[in-house]
């Protein structure tokens, strides 16, 4: 269970959001919408770690994440605005290397197979550079078929996508749901995610 | 981690040919403005030498963690479930072996311009072997708090050639003991404690750097 009281985020000068309290409970999914600078990608920022709040905590299973980070960060999967790709590897070889990262060391066949999930195997001997944006983006995402982490953080993870791949990364996220998974996720596009509990987390500039 | 940064380095072997032909150059530009007088040459060789060396590894420095925090690879690393100093430290390694250990390597055929007999060559490659870490994990904290910051490359010199004097100081006096008939066994063995101590505490002021920059 995931559980943040009274979050703070300033930056700079700026107050993002104050007070920011909410808990996710395991199959649960939530939305965190606003609009541009709102602090959405502060706020998942903020739960992964990367940024420590000004004010509040956020606790995983009863314990603050500063406390344990590492046990934290391996039920942890982030996908933010950047890729975290190197340019100069191919895609198998980025998928191995964040997989090995996160603690999940992975073979060459499962690294096909997710890439065959989101549409992009015949990229996967190509390097990273040389792929379209929303064919990195598909890369990136192919992790999600990989990871066997609890919680999804996603930032905007349909921006860039077709149509065809916004379906079929809608159904893995409600395929993590129904195993139980939690899933924080920000988007600006109507998409359907099954989940056996749903809600929606406003942040207002 | 170290298997990723050497293939990368090896995807982009330019970036390292850089390194090592401006401590080619840079150093052989000196018996060329000075003038083929052995006597003067010999004597300014350890000086020379290993400030040509520090600033080669220097240049190389702005590159450690800037592509991994531009393509949001860094952001991966501070929330992978590894202890963030010893991924950081494969990446030293990494960067040393890419830009220490061919300076090293390269050091005794330019110490032959510089007219160093045999015994002091061989001091000057042990020197270097024992000193260019330390420079590379001390470079790390310097690299790693300019993160980010415009202009970073002049500021990744001015936070790290200070610290950078110990070794300076320590890896010529070797040279020079040797060429002077001393034996450089005192230098080398600072050389080697500076090294140490580094390897001690550069991963884990670099990983505190890093959570820092990426704030």
């Amino acid at each position: 269970m995931l559980m943040a009281q009274s979050l703070t985020c300033l930056r700079g000068e700026r107050l993002l959001f104050k007070n920011v309290s909410f808990e996710l409970s395991a199959g649960g999914l939530m939305y965190v919408l606003g609009e541009n600078g709102s602090g959405k990608s502060s706020l998942l920022r903020l739960l992964c770690g990367l940024l420590t709040p000004d004010e509040g905590f956020v606790f995983w299973h009863g314990q603050a994440i500063k406390h344990d980070a590492e046990v934290y960060q391996a039920d942890l999967t982030y996908i933010g605005h950047l890729n975290g790709l190197k340019d100069d590897l191919t895609a198998l070889e980025n998928l191995k290397i964040s997989a090995h990262l996160s603690g999940n060391a992975v073979d060459n066949n499962a690294v096909l197979n997710s890439l065959t999930a989101i549409g992009v195997a015949r990229c996967a001997n190509m390097s990273v550079g040389v792929l379209s944006q929303g064919q990195k983006r598909r890369v990136a995402l192919a992790r999600l078929w990989l990871t066997r982490s609890s919680l999804w953080v996603l930032d905007e993870p349909f921006a860039a996508l077709d149509a065809a791949s916004v379906d079929v990364l809608a159904s893995r996220i409600s395929e993590h749901m129904s195993n139980g998974g939690m899933t924080i996720i920000t988007t600006h596009q109507d998409v359907a995610i099954n989940a056996q509990s749903t809600q929606t987390l406003r942040l207002s500039a | 981690m170290l298997k990723r940064d050497l293939l990368l380095a090896f995807r982009r072997r330019s970036d390292v040919a850089t390194t090592l032909f401006f401590f080619l150059i840079v150093s052989s530009l000196f018996p060329l403005g000075i003038g083929p007088e052995a006597a003067v040459l010999s004597s300014i060789a350890p000086g020379v030498l290993w400030v040509a060396a520090l600033l080669a590894g220097m240049i190389s420095l702005t590159r450690l963690f800037a592509a991994d925090f531009a393509d949001g690879s860094l952001e991966q690393m501070l929330i992978a479930p590894q202890p963030l100093a010893l991924l950081v430290l494969a990446k030293i390694f990494a960067h040393w072996i890419v830009c220490g250990l061919p300076v090293v390597l390269l050091a005794p055929l330019i110490g032959l311009q510089y007219a160093l007999p045999n015994d002091a060559l061989l001091v000057l490659v042990l020197s270097l072997l024992l000193g260019t870490p330390a420079l590379s994990l001390i470079g790390a904290i310097g690299a790693a708090l300019t993160l980010g910051v415009r202009g970073s490359g002049l500021l990744v010199a001015l936070l790290v050639l200070p610290l950078y004097i110990p070794v300076l100081i320590f890896g010529a006096g070797a040279v020079a003991a040797s060429q002077h008939g001393m034996s450089a066994q005192a230098h080398l063995s600072l050389l080697a404690a500076c090294s140490l101590f580094s390897l001690v505490l550069a991963p884990l002021a670099t990983a505190a750097a890093l959570r820092i920059s990426v704030e």
